[in-house]
Order: C-alpha cells, then sequence, then structure tokens
C-alpha cells in the first residue's frame, strides 16, 4: 500500500468514526504538532464536522509579558550576560526586545542548551551569566540537571530566570475555563516522554475527556487523531499511547526526579491565560541561590500586552489567526507583535507561513 | 522547542557524579556532546533521543530511524541558526 493510499484510508476511517456527530472539537497540544499538521496539510483532510484548535503548546507563546520584561531587564544590566534559546530574543517587550537590546550592545547569547550556557559562565569568569528557563517538561529537566552540575561544580556565576510551564495543568484550565467545547487532545509526543502516560488519567477520568499521545510524523499524527476520533465517537474518556515504543507509561522517572528535587511547583502566570495553579516551576528553596530574579533583585511585575494582539485568544482556540486585526499587515514574521508569530511553533507563524498564502492567492482575504 | 532527534551514543565520558556523565552522539555524522543526566542507563551503542543538549530517552534502532525519516523531510537548512553558541568539545 502507498503512503498516500494509507493517508485517504486513515482520513476515511476518521470520517467514519465521527459520522453523524455534529462537530468534533480537539486540541493539539504541542507547537510541534501544529507545525507539522499545517505542513502537511492535515486539516484538509478532516471531514467537515471535525476542527482541529491549536493549543497552548509553544512555550515562546505562553511565556507571560512580564516574564519577557524581566529578561529584557537583566539583560540591559551591566557585567550580565544573557543566555537564551533562539526564538526567544525576538519577542517584543514592554519597550525592547532582547535582540533589539544586543543590536545596542547588551550581551544576549543564543544557545541550544542550558548546559552551553553554563560553558559560557565558566569561560566568562567575570561575567555573571543568566539562562532564561523557558519550555515545558521537555525542557526542564535539562535546565534542573545543569542547576545541579553547577553546584556540584561550585560555579557562582551562573543563574536562571526559571518560568517552565507544565501541560497539564494548561489543559485543565483550558477545560475549567469552558469557553471552547473540547472532546479531547491530541498530547504531545516527547513532554509524553517525561511525564509518561499516567500523568492525562486526570483528564479521561475527571474531566471525561479523551487523550491521545502521538508522533510528529504525518501518518504518525494521523493515526493519533483516528485514535482519538474512535475513542470520541465511541464515548470513551481513556488514554492511549500512539507514540508507544518512544513514550513509556511512567515516562522518564530519572527525569523527574531531578525535575522535582530542583524545582518546586508554584501558580504560574500563563500569556493570556492568566495565573493557573500549580502550572508552573520555581527554584527550590535549597536552589534559590540560583535564581536569577532574586540574585539580581528583579521585579517580576504585571503584564502589558502589545496593545491589539490577540495572541492570547489564538492558544485557547477561541480566534483563528486571521481574526485578528494585526495579522499578516503590522504582524508578520519579519516583524511579529505577539510571540505566536515570533516562534516558528507559533499558531500565527504557521498560519502565515502555509495557510495564508494559498487565502491570498484565492482571494480569501 | 519540544523536538528531540535521536542520534547513537558513540563514547561515554566525563565522571560518575549525577550531572557529569556525557557522551558523544552521532546525529547524522555530526558529533555532538550530550549529557547523559537525565539518561543514566545510557551506554556506548544505544540510541537516545536528544532535546536541548540532554539525552532524554533511549529508545531503539527502528524508531530512531522513522523519527529522522520524519526530521529529513521537515528541517529547514534556512533556519540554522548560524549565530547559536556552540557547546564545548
Amino acid at each position: 500500500m502507498t503512503r498516500a493510499t494509507q493517508t485517504s484510508l486513515l482520513a476515511q476511517q476518521i470520517a467514519d468514526a465521527v459520522k453523524g456527530r455534529d462537530r468534533v472539537q480537539v486540541m493539539e497540544v504541542c507547537g510541534t504538532h501544529t507545525v507539522s499538521i499545517f505542513r502537511n496539510g492535515i486539516r484538509s483532510l478532516l471531514p467537515p464536522n471535525v476542527r482541529l484548535i491549536s493549543g497552548p503548546g509553544c512555550p515562546v507563546c505562553v511565556t507571560a509579558q512580564r516574564h519577557i520584561d524581566a529578561a529584557i531587564e537583566l539583560a540591559s544590566r551591566a557585567g550580565l550576560t544573557v543566555a537564551t534559546y533562539g526564538d526567544m530574543i525576538r519577542v517584543p517587550g514592554r519597550v525592547d526586545s532582547l535582540e533589539t537590546l544586543r543590536a545596542r550592545g547588551a550581551d544576549i547569547r543564543v544557545v541550544n542548551s542550558a548546559r552551553t550556557a553554563l560553558q559560557l559562565a565558566q569561560r566568562n569568569v567575570s561575567r555573571q551569566v543568566v539562562f532564561l528557563g523557558v519550555g515545558f517538561e521537555t525542557t526542564a529537566p535539562a535546565t534542573a540537571a545543569t542547576i545541579l552540575e553547577a553546584e556540584q561544580l561550585g560555579i557562582n556565576n551562573f543563574s536562571v530566570l526559571a518560568s517552565h510551564k507544565l501541560v497539564v495543568p494548561a489543559m485543565m484550565a483550558l477545560l475549567d475555563d469552558g469557553d471552547v467545547p473540547l472532546d479531547g487532545f491530541l498530547c504531545p509526543g516527547h513532554v509524553s516522554v517525561i511525564i509518561g502516560v499516567r500523568a492525562y488519567e486526570p483528564i479521561a477520568a475527571r474531566y471525561g475527556k479523551a487523550c491521545v499521545i502521538a508522533g510528529f510524523e504525518a501518518q504518525a499524527i494521523l493515526v493519533g487523531l483516528l485514535r482519538l476520533m474512535q475513542l470520541v465517537g465511541q464515548g470513551r474518556a481513556s488514554v492511549e499511547n500512539a507514540y508507544a515504543g518512544i513514550v513509556r507509561e511512567d515516562g522518564n522517572p530519572a527525569a523527574r526526579r531531578l525535575m522535582e528535587r530542583v524545582f518546586v511547583t508554584c501558580d504560574a502566570p500563563w500569556r493570556a491565560l492568566g495565573v493557573i495553579p500549580a502550572s508552573g516551576l520555581e527554584l527550590a528553596p535549597a536552589y534559590e541561590r540560583f535564581d536569577a530574579a532574586k540574585r539580581f533583585d528583579i521585579v517580576i511585575g504585571e503584564d502589558c500586552d502589545p496593545p491589539g494582539c490577540r495572541c492570547g485568544e489564538v492558544i485557547q482556540g477561541k480566534v483563528e489567526p486571521l481574526e485578528c486585526g494585526l495579522f499578516g499587515s503590522d504582524c508578520t514574521p519579519v516583524h511579529p507583535v505577539g510571540p505566536c508569530m515570533v516562534s516558528s511553533e507559533g499558531t500565527c507563524a504557521a498560519w502565515f507561513k502555509y495557510h495564508w498564502p494559498s487565502m491570498r492567492q484565492e482571494g480569501r482575504t | 522547542m519540544c523536538l528531540a532527534v535521536p542520534g547513537k551514543v558513540i563514547s561515554v565520558s566525563g565522571s560518575d557524579s549525577e550531572t557529569g556523565r556525557t557522551a558523544v552522539v552521532d546525529l547524522q555524522g555530526n558529533r555532538v556532546e550530550t549529557s547523559l543526566a537525565l539518561t543514566p542507563e545510557a551506554g556506548e551503542g544505544d540510541w537516545v533521543l536528544m532535546h536541548a543538549g540532554f539525552a532524554i530517552e533511549v529508545i531503539d534502532e527502528d524508531h530512531a530511524r522513522e523519527i529522522w525519516q520524519y526530521l529529513s523531510a521537515v528541517i529547514d537548512p534556512d533556519s540554522s541558526s548560524a549565530a547559536t553558541e556552540q557547546d564545548q568539545p
């Protein structure tokens, strides 16, 4: 059977699984899934009664404006080097972005790993190096292990501005909010490598929603969606793993142990979602000396989102990017206003890259 | 940001401390230093899933090849950041 035949067969089976239902809405939680769904035209393969909603799974997009502004304030201090994953440097703050500060001479480095930031600190002992710890459970254990390594090596010029987030509490908050009715979730593959299949059980048990963990290749996503539609069609709220061989029932316990040693859960601000109880990670008291906000007396203020930007509603599935007045005019990948256009995994960036050109060609915008 | 890539552990070195164990991992011909702090069970010859400079899971070769198939179709050569600070060997 060719891949094209397999794809049409999967699409047909998805349609059959929810035949006769008015509308089925499921959310893909992970930004990497969002990109793959757009790149592979998966939305166009689904029947008209199925709607995919892109959720709050892009770490840059959900980072609260107050944390972006705190990072910018740190970067403007003399003697301080800020090290960050790439997408963060372009997110506009209240006045500047890290990128504009860097153009004016601030020492801001793009790194692929928290360990690279630690190595920068080792090589530049006269400077303080602050790593911006953003990301979900895939990334948080790496930050935790790096802080432990800094402690074991006795490195005193390294610290972290931590705004790591936890996926499951955000899923629950969206369900509690209830503004966007959801029938189930396509759950992130690599976050699940760490948290495991069981982590989603409260979503099934408490909220009665189906959850399916899926890989990232087009057919893997279609298989995940098929399983999800079958569960929804049968009215079964359970958690299934369509990324077997990669994701284990209990995830990666060694990674979680490190994460739980260095961090404690805290109520955390998410862009536009507000403060979600127990949805973030802050340094545990024993590691507070690695907290950049405390070390440099940074006050994490209030959020001041860019006027007109609807990223917050986009990541909750309340509006599509085209409904934002800034999309494609004032806000583009070259001059992004909101984080969903900055990040390569952002929903607005995915729309702009994969969806909008064809719509313009068809004269629909 | 949550995408992880598979690679093969070529050699293991570093200290025996909890976070000091590192490996050289082959990523389709590129060799990169990777921490094994999150996968203490990983050894030479194993395939691992790498994310942000860390091996986050030990996987089998078939799954590793499947993931590379997907990645090779996705990777955009224009999107790599030449300005990124690299891990020290």
